[in-house]
């Protein structure tokens, strides 16, 4: 039985390691991550664990006993380099791990902002569960929040920040929130309800320095303003972890490349989860996600393969953001859709939006409408399309797709 | 404290004492359960949590919400009349002894 080396231990290694023991896999599982504890649930890290509503016990994706149970070695460790040749993971202490087959689930590290006074006190990115110990303590003193950035990580931190009644104001240099994600009018109605909780938020903000001597005092905008702060939350995005894969030879281009079952150029080494980009049939060309969704449904098509039976990926994606009582799920991908219609009522804070690209349904975005939310995953599931015509006052989605899917 | 019982499709059963106030689902993980996934921890998003609950017992608990409701309609193994989402149970007093089938596949 080959033995399997897992580097990152996050959602995605946690996923494989555990699907392979499901499956059945006989040979070593060794899962190698570079932070300290069991792997752990990151949504709840600008949520309920921010707010302090989940305890630090419920975060863990399982507890320590589940990996002794299934004989899966844990070891904390910073892997360093891949020797391809002699199938060897180097860590950082000098120990050498021997792989039959080499999996990285690497992740992602936040974009540092390139600004003068982006390392003063004070500045802090939302990662990891240190990061948001962090944030939790500079919370209870903190007077004037900025939070650079306004998508899914710098809103999620902004709900939890303004319910515990902090004034906090968000900076995004487009036009509209979470842009990269989703339609005008889920941005719209998530505007409004961040403003409604006193949070202002300021578009085309481009920020050009942070001020302060040692801890940071104020946020400099580029129309020459400055915004006074004692704690700035930076979530600009990410960068995926691909150094050690590249440094090994195998292709990169923004994330680890693999093909439709995972798998890099070389047959002893796959790639899953948020530094993998792999060819999507729903976005008919390169994709690399990040969400839980993603990570999971990949190490379970992984395991699948390294067990025996291998199929080609073909999952579809779903995400979901909650802030403050909405909950906003989206099914499909509707990056560059061409028609947007909203179904529902946004005001009573209840409606979907339906994202069609050349008359075809690609994603379904719903606000505290989980019935659509799952209807449009069984009906992407199945390969289903909607008539547009349909979507009159009164139309029932999930009658719809239970009736045709 | 309320005794929560795991049945699996091969009609093995653990049973474990279960602290009021967490959820069927968040006992299992503890506990190390096979079976349950909850991909989502407990967000009453992902249907990964999908239990049958003992038909002599379902009336203990309180409907499922819309979204449980919806969620339940996309379980990777059919839903049943006793079928529920093991994040929105809590464990009460009242459900002591509460019985729950995991299903073949999440
Ligand atoms: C605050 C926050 C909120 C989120 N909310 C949601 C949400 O609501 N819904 C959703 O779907 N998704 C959400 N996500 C995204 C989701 O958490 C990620 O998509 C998911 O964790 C990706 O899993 P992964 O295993 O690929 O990467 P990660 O979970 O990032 O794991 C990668 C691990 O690898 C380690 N590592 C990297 N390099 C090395 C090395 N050389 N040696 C050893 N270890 C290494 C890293 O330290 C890390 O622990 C959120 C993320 C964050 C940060
Ligand atoms: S854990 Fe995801 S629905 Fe229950």
């Amino acid at each position: 039985m080959t033995d399997v080396v897992i580097v990152g231990a996050g959602q995605a290694g946690f996923q494989v390691a555990a699907s392979l023991r499901e499956k059945g896999h006989q040979g070593r599982v060794v899962l190698v991550g570079d932070e300290p504890g069991v792997p752990y649930q990151r949504p709840p890290l600008s949520k309920a664990y921010l707010s302090g509503a989940l305890p630090g016990e419920r975060l863990a994706l399982r507890p320590q006993t589940f990996y002794d149970k299934h004989g899966i070695e844990l070891v904390c460790g910073r892997a360093v380099g891949i020797d391809r040749d002699r199938c060897r993971v180097a860590l950082a202490d000098e120990r050498e791990l021997e792989y039959g087959h080499l999996v990285l689930t690497t992740g992602t590290r936040n974009r540092e902002l390139p600004v003068p006074g982006a390392k003063l006190d004070g500045v802090l990115g939302l990662r990891t569960r240190a990061d948001a110990d962090a944030l939790r303590e500079r919370i209870d003193g903190a007077r004037n929040v900025v939070v650079i950035g306004g998508g899914f990580i710098g809103l999620e931190f902004a709900a939890s920040v303004a319910k515990l009644g902090l004034s906090v104001t968000v900076l995004e240099a487009s036009d509209r929130l979470m842009r990269r994600a989703v339609s005008p009018a889920v941005s719209a109605h998530y505007r409004e309800l961040h403003e409604r909780r006193g949070t202002r938020v300021l578009f085309g903000a481009s920020v050009v320095a942070l001020h302060g001597g040692h801890e940071v005092t104020g946020v400099e905008l580029a129309d020459g303003s400055v915004l006074p702060a004692d704690l700035v939350v930076v979530g600009i995005g990410v960068v995926p972890n691909t150094e050690l894969a590249a440094d090994a030879g195998l292709a990169v281009d923004d994330g680890i490349v693999v093909d439709e079952q995972m798998s890099t150029s070389d047959l002893r080494v796959s790639a899953v989860g948020d530094c993998a980009v792999y060819p999507s049939r729903h976005a008919r060309g390169p994709l690399r996600l990040e969400s839980v969704q993603n990570a999971v449904d990949h190490a379970r098509c992984l395991a699948t393969r390294l067990t025996g039976t291998a199929e080609p990926y073909a999952s579809v994606p779903w995400f979901w953001s909650n802030q403050f009582d909405a909950r906003l799920q989206i099914a499909g991908l509707g990056t560059d859709h061409d028609e947007a219609i909203v179904h529902g009522d946004p005001d009573a804070g209840s409606f979907s939006v339906f994202c069609f690209r050349a008359g075809r349904l690609v994603c379904v975005e719903s606000v505290n409408r989980t019935p659509d939310h799952m209807a449009a995953r069984k009906l992407f599931t199945a390969g289903g399309s909607l008539d547009r015509e349909l979507l009159a006052p009164g139309f029932d989605f999930r009658q719809h797709v239970a009736a045709v899917a | 404290m309320p005794k929560i019982t795991y049945v699996q499709q091969d009609g093995s059963a653990e049973s474990f004492d279960v602290q009021a106030g967490m959820s069927v689902m968040e006992a299992a993980i503890e506990a190390g359960v096979g079976g349950i996934v909850a991909e989502c921890g407990g967000n009453a998003i992902c249907a990964t949590c999908h239990v049958y609950v003992d038909p002599g017992q379902i009336e203990k608990l309180p409907l499922p919400q819309a979204d449980e409701d919806a969620m339940l309609d996309n379980t990777a193994c059919p839903r049943a009349e006793n079928s529920r989402l093991s994040c929105q149970i809590e464990v009460t007093e009242e459900l002591d002894s509460l019985t729950v089938t995991v299903p073949e596949e999440q």
